[in-house]
């Protein structure tokens, strides 16, 4: 028998190099700029591919060993949930409505994520960075699939779920987040890493993580705790991705650093807009309540963003333009936006409601320092209305941001008794903004956001109407119509909790009527 | 003693998602992976143009020369979704696991002739190369094609195609080290016998059109590639000359190729059956895809089979021509 | 000084990962909240295999913390034997 010796073994950085860029060629048949065709145009300069790392060295076995795990554990509480009948046993039904904001809001963005990462996994010269994304192109992708699963037994039993792929297409703050990620996608796949993988899956993730579960646990959903907790180790190989691209591009040439300081100033301020719609969960659809949104952003934005930013400022990166912005919204944004919901909810399928005492309680202790003087007594005044029958319903449309597409309800850094008002203009036409930081987003960018598909300039333009529908028509009622595009069950999905069909199945259930 | 079980009767409001229930019928409980596939990609209404393709929407179903009044109609016979896609991938490196640590065990490498084992790696290590296309093309498929149940299954056969990959690399450290791999590379970008080959994959590379894409790669290519290599070359020719060990450890190639192929030829199928024009373009496609891809692997094949290459070749590409008559092309 | 954190999953798994991190790292502190175990450390926190394998007398790969690993915060190191967070400033 022969001994055989082979003469050199490889160390762990090596091997795995060996597993992923080792398999890449320089192309001389179809020029690499041919074959890459995007990774150059957004003016990011990469010199040299090879010094990109890669922190969690998962080779394909190693991935579908572990995630193996996770799934088989995961579907194994999601069939026992249904089995069982789990979600009787949630605090109160107004906390589906939670769930409700997450799968019209937060699910397509997985799908979104999903398709974005495939096409930087196809886009960048660097086979590390491919692969990176790649993983987690198909992460997102089981993201997307097992908040549908999850979230199914919860659209059996409750409406305000079942349309939720049509809506977030069509319905006015559902292009809130569409208009997000699709600014996303429609991006370079630097700016694509910038905004997902670092801004949003680094900066501003625990934000979005932990309202909804700790919301979850709270409010005896342990499928969705589950879900989350399962979703969210993949998150920390995507905050990996997220930290490793920033640091890449700003260490290979400085000429980066003013582009990625710009897209980081656009990005955390798209990103902290959107998550209004969290902050107002957090706040008011959680019957059982844990942190608020103001204790989150200090602990998660505040300390953990601080932090952050100190170790990038040795690269010349600054804290985003929007933070002290942010900061002082934290007092208020969730109140403002519960507002809104709660006064167009004739055209939002989900339930808004008047707080109980221990929750306006609650909210007192949480915004000592906004609360009591600007937000309770509206709460106050629309439950005497609507104890008096009058609980109304706004049947105007409100004028929306042009760049976070979000209504005009956010009020001037230091008084909450100003509406903000910005505008530009551009080519002729006048574009309106929440806030500084959105007209400059615009102002950077304005060939990309005059495209916005802004839903109340789409319903004023007829737009929103199913076909055949003839608005000339004596008795037109536009809103009607616009609902019916919609799809939205009136007087089933919409409204307020109090008397909903929600409500009424719960209480039935849970008391074991027939 | 009786034990009297009183269960809650609760009944459903409805079985599934509006966005499911249109593709499957009202009232139906869909599968997890139609539950999970179906309507998921966001279609209308868009708001901005790619910077990088203003020329389309997002998603765009023109991007490709075939039509389709339902991309949905695309299903997968296998039913992936990531749950059931990851836990059958991950039985099947459990199995991987075990067949290296049988052969490691019997010191099966050691046991095959050094000639077999440098054979071995000269066919097989510039095949990373080529497994690493499949896996560009395919993550390709899934950012520009259209429709999830099109989309997701490729992005799954894109990380399949790096597993595969990973896996030539560990065989070849296992068999000659790390200087196998270099010479495959070397091998790859200036060898005659791979060049007409790495023409084909660096051409797949700059096709635009993801269903043709899907043609060059997955029908034409690995249609050709893998009944030649862990048919031909691994089963019949190195295991039957000491090479078991060979087989042993690229045994999930071959499985996955059996497996995945049900998946490529039901997406020809559905989709030559949709009309005559999408027919004749996707008949077109794997006719010059697939004449181009036997030519590419002729050196290929002689490298690997010597006087029974031509033989070899032309099975394959019969087997080949039978999935595609099958599946109704022209 | 800035802290960087690990949080898992609170369940029988992770119960030795989170023991072997607070034996190795003094001044570590942690936080229980409802299925979920969160670790602070300022500057730098360790994962060490062999401590992890000490406590349960099995062989442990320390890509295994993937299964029950909720989130983390700075930069990562990791390598056969090791498995490190921290700031460089």
């Amino acid at each position: 028998m022969d001994t055989r010796v082979i003469k050199r073994k490889l160390g762990l950085k090596e091997r795995y190099a060996a597993m992923t860029r080792g398999l890449g060629w320089e192309t001389t048949y179809q020029p690499m700029d041919k074959v890459y065709p995007y990774d150059k145009y957004e003016g990011i300069k990469i010199h040299d591919w090879d010094r990109w790392q890669d922190p969690f060295r998962l080779t394909m076995d190693a991935y579908w060993k572990y995630q193996g795990e996770k799934e088989r554990k995961l579907y194994a509480v999601i069939d026992a949930f249904a089995q069982n009948n789990g979600f009787l046993g949630i605090s109160d039904a107004r906390y589906v409505n939670a769930l409700k904001l997450f799968i019209q809001g937060v699910s397509p963005l997985e799908y979104y994520a999903h398709r974005g990462f495939a096409h930087a996994g196809r886009s960048f010269r660097g086979e590390g960075a491919r692969v990176a994304c790649q993983m987690q192109s198909i992460d997102e992708l089981r993201h997307y699939q097992t908040e549908t699963h999850a979230i199914s037994t919860y659209n059996k039993y409750f409406n305000g779920m079942h349309h939720a792929n049509h809506w977030f297409d069509r319905v006015w703050y559902l292009s809130v987040p569409k208009s997000f990620f699709e600014d996303a996608c429609t991006a370079g796949p630097f700016e694509f890493l910038t905004s997902v993988s670092f801004s949003f899956e680094y900066v501003l993730t625990n934000l979005l993580f932990v309202p909804f579960m700790s919301g979850a646990a709270h409010n005896g959903d342990m499928s969705t705790v589950t879900f989350g907790f399962s979703a969210q180790s993949d998150e920390s190989r995507h905050m990996t991705l997220g930290i490793e691209c920033i640091k890449f591009m700003l260490e290979q040439d400085e000429a980066n650093v003013p582009i990625v300081q710009r897209w980081i100033d656009k990005w955390f301020w798209r990103g902290y807009r959107l998550l209004t719609l969290v902050a107002m969960m957090q706040d008011y659809m959680l019957p059982k309540r844990g942190l608020s949104w103001k204790e989150a952003w200090e602990m998660y934005a505040e300390s953990n963003g601080g932090a952050l930013f100190k170790d990038l400022a040795r690269y010349g990166i600054r804290e985003p333009k929007g933070w002290a912005d942010a900061c002082d919204g934290k007092h208020h944004i969730s109140h403002q936006a519960w507002n809104t919901f709660y006064n167009y909810n004739a055209a939002a399928p989900f339930h808004t409601w008047v707080p109980t005492d221990e929750e306006l309680a609650w909210l007192s202790e949480k915004y000592p320092e906004s609360f009591d003087k600007y937000y309770r007594p509206v709460f106050e005044f629309y439950r005497e209305q609507q104890q008096a029958g009058n609980r109304f319903y706004n049947k105007n449309l409100p004028m929306l941001c042009t760049t976070c597409q979000i209504p005009m309800l956010f009020t001037e850094p230091g008084d909450p008794t100003q509406i903000a008002y910005r505008e530009s203009r551009y080519e002729g036409d006048t574009y309106h903004f929440c806030s500084d930081h959105c007209k400059e987003i615009f102002d950077n960018e304005p060939e990309k956001f005059v495209q916005s598909w802004l839903p109340v300039h789409q319903i004023y333009q007829g737009h929103c109407f199913k076909p055949g529908v003839d608005p000339t028509a004596p008795g037109f009622d536009p809103l009607a119509a616009v609902l019916d595009y919609y799809e939205l069950e009136f007087g089933r999905d919409n409204l307020d909790f109090e008397g909903s069909e929600d409500q009424k199945n719960f209480q039935r259930w849970r008391t074991g009527a027939a | 003693m009786t034990i009297d079980l009183k269960t809650r009767s609760i009944e459903p409001l409805r079985a599934t998602y509006a966005h499911v229930a249109k593709y499957i019928g009202e009232g139906r409980i869909p599968s997890r992976y139609e539950e999970a596939t179906m309507g998921a990609q966001p279609m209308v209404n868009f708001h901005y143009r790619p910077t990088w393709d203003p020329d389309h929407e997002l998603f765009d179903a023109s991007r490709t020369r075939v039509v389709m009044s339902d991309w949905y109609k695309l299903r997968d016979p296998r039913q992936f979704y990531y749950a059931s896609w990851t836990m059958t991938r991950a039985r099947q490196q459990d199995s991987m696991e075990s067949n290296y640590q049988f052969v490691e065990q019997r010191g099966l490498i050691d046991k095959m002739p050094a000639e077999m084992r440098q054979k071995v790696c000269r066919v097989l290590m510039p095949l990373r190369h080529v497994a690493w296309g499949g896996n560009m093309n395919n993550a390709s498929v899934c950012a520009y094609g259209y429709g999830t149940a099109f989309t997701a299954p490729a992005m799954m056969h894109a990380l399949d195609h790096l597993g595969a990959a990973q896996y030539l690399t560990r065989l070849g450290l296992a068999l000659e080290g790390p200087d196998a791999l270099d010479e495959g590379l070397q091998a790859w970008l200036e060898d005659p016998i791979w060049q007409p080959l790495r023409r084909y994959v660096e051409d797949t590379f700059v096709v635009q059109d993801p269903f043709e894409l899907f043609v060059a790669q997955n029908v034409a290519l690995d249609g050709l590639l893998y009944p030649l290599i862990y048919g031909a070359f691994v089963d019949d020719h190195v295991a039957m000359q000491g090479g078991t060990a060979v087989a042993m450890l690229t045994a999930f190639m071959s499985e996955w190729f059996d497996e995945s192929s049900r998946w490529v030829d039901a997406v020809v199928k559905t989709a030559a059956a949709e009309s005559d024009d999408n027919c004749a373009v996707i008949t077109q496609w794997a006719r010059a895809w697939g004449t181009r891809a036997q030519a590419a692997l002729q050196p290929v094949a002689a490298l690997a089979l010597g006087d029974a290459a031509d033989a070899a070749l032309t099975d394959a590409r019969a087997e080949l021509d039978t999935r595609l008559t099958k599946a109704g092309l022209a | 000084m800035s802290n960087v954190f690990i949080a898992f999953q609170a369940n029988e798994e992770a119960r030795p990962i989170i023991e072997a991190i607070l034996a190795d790292n003094p001044g570590a502190q942690v936080d229980h909240s409802p299925a979920l175990v969160k670790i602070d450390v300022p500057k730098r926190l360790t994962i060490k295999r062999q401590t992890i394998e000490n406590l349960t007398g099995q062989p442990f790969d320390l890509q295994q913390i993937h299964v029950n690993l909720v989130t983390l915060s700075g930069h990562i190191d990791e390598d056969d034997d090791q498995f490190t967070l921290s700031w460089k400033h």
